[in-house]
């Protein structure tokens, strides 16, 4: 176990955090903003990297397929607001779990009616293949680092829009209270309909992005959608900073238990024993970490008291 | 919820009538997944058992199709209508081994016919085994036996081997061991429905293993491919067929190239039953067949070979005719092992790229006359 | 209009006729059709008194629900292969009788209900809703390794478990066993409502000062409906582990949770029949409309889709048009 293998496992565990957190943050704030459980933002992602597989075959070229993803998603998530979202603000959470939940059914068969019901093909462009040398000899694929940039970027940019600037304002009202800031004048459908927009395009990319590594299928979209939720539940819901820092703990802990935990147990175990104990609780290690934040802090890490 | 194909030919009713076949018709139901992630599997074992049925010009077949979504007792579910309401004589279709193992126990108790065209899991091969079962495509183990059995002859002298920490995977494992004869440079189960092999990737970097040996079916060998191929690592990778089939490989792309694959089935075969198969199946469906399709192609010939002979109320003899396995495989030579399992022969295949599309291409035959580990433990 | 009270008499007709029917016409699939019904009622009912009248969502009753079932396969898996499953304080080799089950059952269920409450009943709103899912994730990443136990592919139970003096594998029969206990569920629910402790419950579920401010504590409230809701849930695993004759992690899936919630919400929420009413609906669509095409999940979501919009408080609410449950 090399200080080097040490090294590369952690920047893999940032990485696979950096991708949570851009399908997490649009999740945060669409509760943080409306209170609106979104059941529905795996199956923004899934499209999101759907049309960029076909935009990318059709057309050869990544950075179109990219922003096709974060357009078709934005207005798949605009429609999507307008005509169902908006009549469900002022029911209860559990109206909001049954609307969504349809929602994946639709768009999954949907994508599937469309598509078909085999993966889709979609690959790294020439330009971001390979592997480079970082300092300390590790050999790390140039998209990932690439990926890690890119989300970093766009978690800097939503930073500033939220502080910044005249709409970030508005959300951060909007999360406090919904009722006055409607008072003081300003459109909150509008505000909604935007929230909700930005949400699913942020989606809609990571699934562009990590889909490009992964596989592009029907059903891409619950299992990260899962982790999504356990994210916002560590940061604490509304918080872009704690959907930042609750991608990276997920991340980290997922990836690091699960190459070290079954090492742990190979100590005092023998291998078959060890890697069984191991892995299980290795695919177990997010759900246990995320009891453990909500034992010490039940808003989450940066949740608002309630 | 019934999808029926029947198929009606003046000519075949004549002939059949002279040929003093049954005339009674006989009801086959096919439990497959034909929703969701994993569909096209489903979807391949649907249209190769229905060109071979339309192919037969039988009229008295006829088939119901149902979809399992991949839930246990969905397909339980089905089972029991197919049975129960539906009457039918043998069942088919199913895909994975925890449905098949939900499903096929009860269906054979209730003296039902069962033919997997897939899921092969070692409990129906040994202690579970029974006379009303029959496997037509492979007992599990038998591709990572024949994995084991290409890296010994290929001078491997140790290998890192990764599955999912789940049955099916771990019986990978066990599989590859059971015929490779170096020594295992590394041992790591993943989760199962994992996406992200980075940390993984490392590993294998990290222990200077001669070879690879992978099961990881479906989007996460999609995924594990592609990211390997990304990570600039040389070590060289082989698996079974699952993560290679034809549906896949069109995901995957150049990251597979080069991969060597184990399967009992390829399109280049060379004999008659097979390329009047690929081509057929191309005009048919637009698309090139996988094993997946081949196997249910060979199900229903199966089938449809067993119905020459005897009908199938009188299960003794349509046993008995199954047992025969009497019909033009596309796998060329094909018999049954006293455990109900094939006794065929596995290659190694390597993918190559053909024009536009990304297929396979036999390099050698790695086990001959196969069977399977389990014939011993089968009391039957 | 109708009163609520004669929309539950119908339905309990409906529950009795439609199997006599299938019966008398044999047709034993519907019969199996209607026990399925059945079975996720009675885990529904229980979902129901920690969410519809407790007010908290729980989304991860599939951990109850598939606990039940591991319950049932493993002591039924014992016995079937007579090895011995614990050795000391007694000589234990499972048991295939379903009355020992689901006493067994119900206990463990509510052990873990305790387990599970006592450390996520300390949260609220989706903090709860995620904590509860994150139980059942656990116990399905945790059964699909357990290799002992089948693993992903689960355990077969090749005949159904015993009942003194009947035929479980008669449909019919196994059908009157599920539907006797699901009127069971549904008196103990009728007076539990009506009870201090259930008036308690509701009221909690309104405000928690107001409650406290009468005398009650209200965590021990909510952890007392926990448990009790989970071990109904329970009792319908093993029921449908017994069903199925075949027990799976698939039992513990979130989106077996989500579909709970679901019949709740199509029947109404916190009505005593709400979750029958979800549940005969659910299974009936899933059967007739798989049908009209490949993709037929399309269908299902817009008339689910349907439903909530349109359909304010669950069938129950569309029909009866009363704001409360009456008497």
């Amino acid at each position: 176990m090399s200080l080097v293998l040490i090294a590369e496992q952690i920047l893999n565990g940032l990485q696979f955090g950096i991708m949570l957190f851009l399908m997490s943050a649009g999740l945060t704030l669409i509760f943080g903003v409306m209170g609106l459980i979104n059941l529905a933002h795996g199956s923004l992602y899934m499209i999101g990297a759907f049309i960029a597989a076909a935009v990318a075959s059709a057309t050869g070229s990544f950075i179109l397929a990219l922003v096709a993803a974060l357009s078709a998603a934005a207005l798949a998530g605009a429609i999507v607001e307008m005509t169902i979202i908006r009549k469900l603000y002022n029911r209860d959470h559990l109206d909001q779990v049954l609307a969504t939940f349809a929602l994946i059914l639709i768009f999954s068969e949907g994508t599937r009616w469309v598509f078909g019901s085999f993966p889709l093909y979609l690959d790294v462009p020439a330009y971001l293949q390979g592997a480079v040398t970082l300092p300390g000899g590790i050999q790390y694929p140039l998209y990932r680092i690439t990926l890690i940039v890119f989300g970093l970027i766009i978690g800097a940019g939503l930073g500033l829009l939220i502080t910044k600037t005249r709409i970030g304002v508005q959300i951060r009202a909007g999360e406090n209270d919904r009722e006055m800031v409607s008072a003081l004048g300003v459109n909150i459908s509008k505000l909604y309909t935007f929230v909700f927009a930005l949400g699913a395009a942020l989606a809609g990319l990571a699934g562009a992005l990590v889909g490009t590594i992964q596989s592009v299928e029907v059903g891409m979209g619950e299992p990260v959608l899962i982790l999504a939720f356990v994210v916002i539940v560590i940061g604490g819901i509304g918080s872009v900073k704690g959907a930042l820092i609750g991608s990276i703990l997920v991340g980290l802990t997922d990836t690091l238990g699960g190459i070290f935990l079954p090492k742990l147990f190979g100590l005092f175990m023998d291998l078959a024993t060890a890697t069984n104990v191991g892995s299980s609780i290795a695919s177990m290690s997010i759900y246990i970490l995320m009891s453990i934040v909500l034992v010490w802090r039940p808003t989450g890490l940066f949740g608002q008291k309630i | 919820m019934n999808k029926v194909f029947k198929f009606p030919i003046i000519i075949s009713t004549v002939l059949s009538v002279i040929a003093g076949a049954a005339s009674a018709d006989t009801k086959i139901g096919m439990i497959t997944t034909l929703s969701g992630g994993g569909a096209g599997l489903g979807v391949d074992v649907r249209d190769g058992f229905m060109l071979a049925i339309n192919q037969s010009g039988r009229s008295d077949i006829e088939v119901i199709i149902e979809d399992d979504q991949r839930k246990p007792d969905v397909a339980v579910k089905l089972a029991d209508k197919m049975i129960q309401s539906d009457k039918v004589d043998i069942l088919t279709g199913i895909i994975w081994s925890n449905l098949a193992m939900a499903v096929v126990p009860s269906v054979t108790a209730q003296g039902k016919f069962y033919l997997s065209p897939n899921a092969g899991p070692s409990a129906l091969a040994g202690k579970g085994c029974h006379e009303n079962y029959f496997n037509v495509a492979w007992q599990n183990d038998n591709l990572y036996e024949a994995a084991g059995a290409y890296a010994n002859s290929a001078g491997v002298g140790n290998s890192f081997v990764l599955a999912p920490n789940y049955p099916a995977g771990k019986d990978a494992i066990v599989g590859y061991k059971r015929t490779f004869k170096g020594d295992i440079a590394g041992e790591l189960y993943t989760k199962l429905g994992q996406t992200d092999y980075a940390a993984e990737i490392a590993q294998i970097r990290a222990s200077g293993a001669e070879n690879v040996f992978f099961f990881l079916p479906g989007g996460m060998g999609i995924s594990f491919l592609k990211q390997y191929a990304a990570s600039g690592v040389d070590i060289p990778l082989t698996g079974p067929a699952f993560s290679f089939d034809q549906g896949i490989l069109q995901a995957v792309g150049a990251a597979a190239l080069g991969v060597v694959n184990t399967s009992q089935w390829n399109k280049d075969l060379d004999n008659a039953a097979n390329k009047s198969f690929v081509k057929s199946f191309k005009e048919a469906y637009g698309r090139l067949p996988s094993l997946y399709a081949s196997q249910g192609f060979d199900t229903a010939n199966l089938v449809i070979s067993a119905l020459e002979k005897a009908d199938v109320n009188n299960a003794g003899a349509f046993r008995d005719a199954l047992r025969a396995a009497d019909f033009e495989s596309t796998r060329g030579d094909f018999s049954f092992a006293s455990n109900q399992h094939p006794i065929q022969s596995i290659y190694a295949r390597q993918v190559i790229q053909e024009g536009d599309v990304f297929t396979n291409k036999v390099l050698s035959m790695v086990l001959e006359n196969h069977s399977n580990a389990y014939v011993d433990d089968c009391k039957m | 209009m109708i009163k609520e009270r004669q929309l539950n008499t119908f339905v309990l007709g409906l529950l009795i006729l439609i199997p006599i029917w299938a019966y008398l016409n044999d047709e034993p699939f519907i019969i199996t059709l209607m026990t399925r019904a059945v079975i996720f009622a009675i885990a529904a009912v229980g979902l129901n008194l920690a969410l519809g009248i407790g007010g908290f969502i729980s989304f991860g009753h599939a951990a109850f629900f598939g606990l039940g079932g591991y319950v049932m396969g493993i002591l039924a898996w014992h016995s079937q292969s007579y090895v011995t499953l614990i050795e000391w304080p007694i000589i234990f080799e499972g048991t295939k009788s379903m009355p020992l089950i689901w006493i067994i059952t119900i206990l463990l269920s509510a052990l873990l209900a305790a387990i599970i409450g006592m450390i996520s009943l300390k949260t609220t709103g989706v903090y709860f809703i995620m904590i509860t899912l994150a139980f059942a994730q656990m116990m399905y990443y945790f059964s699909t390794s357990w290799s002992a136990y089948g693993g992903e592919d689960g355990l077969s139970i090749y005949m159904r478990n015993s009942f003194p003096g009947l035929n479980t594998l008669d449909p019919i029969q196994f059908f009157i066993i599920c539907c006797t206990i699901l009127f069971i569920v549904l008196f103990f629910m009728g007076r539990l409502i009506k009870s201090p402790f259930g008036l308690a419950l509701n009221a909690s579920r309104q405000s928690r000062q107001r409650v406290e401010a009468v005398g009650f504590d209200f965590h021990k409230l909510q952890l007392t409906a926990f448990i009790l809701s989970g071990a109904i849930t329970g009792l319908a695993g093993a029921l449908f582990a017994d069903l199925n004759r075949f027990v799976s992690p698939s039992m513990f899936s979130w989106q077996l949770s989500g579909e709970f919630i679901v019949f709740i919400i199509i029947g109404g929420v916190g009505r005593l029949f709400g979750p029958v009413i979800g549940a005969l609906i659910f299974v009936w669509l899933e059967h007739s409309i798989g049908g009209i095409s490949d993709y037929w999940h399309i269908f299902l979501g817009l008339i689910l889709l349907a439903i909530v919009l349109f359909g304010k408080g669950g069938i129950i609410g569309l029909v009866c048009r009363e704001d409360t449950q009456n008497e």
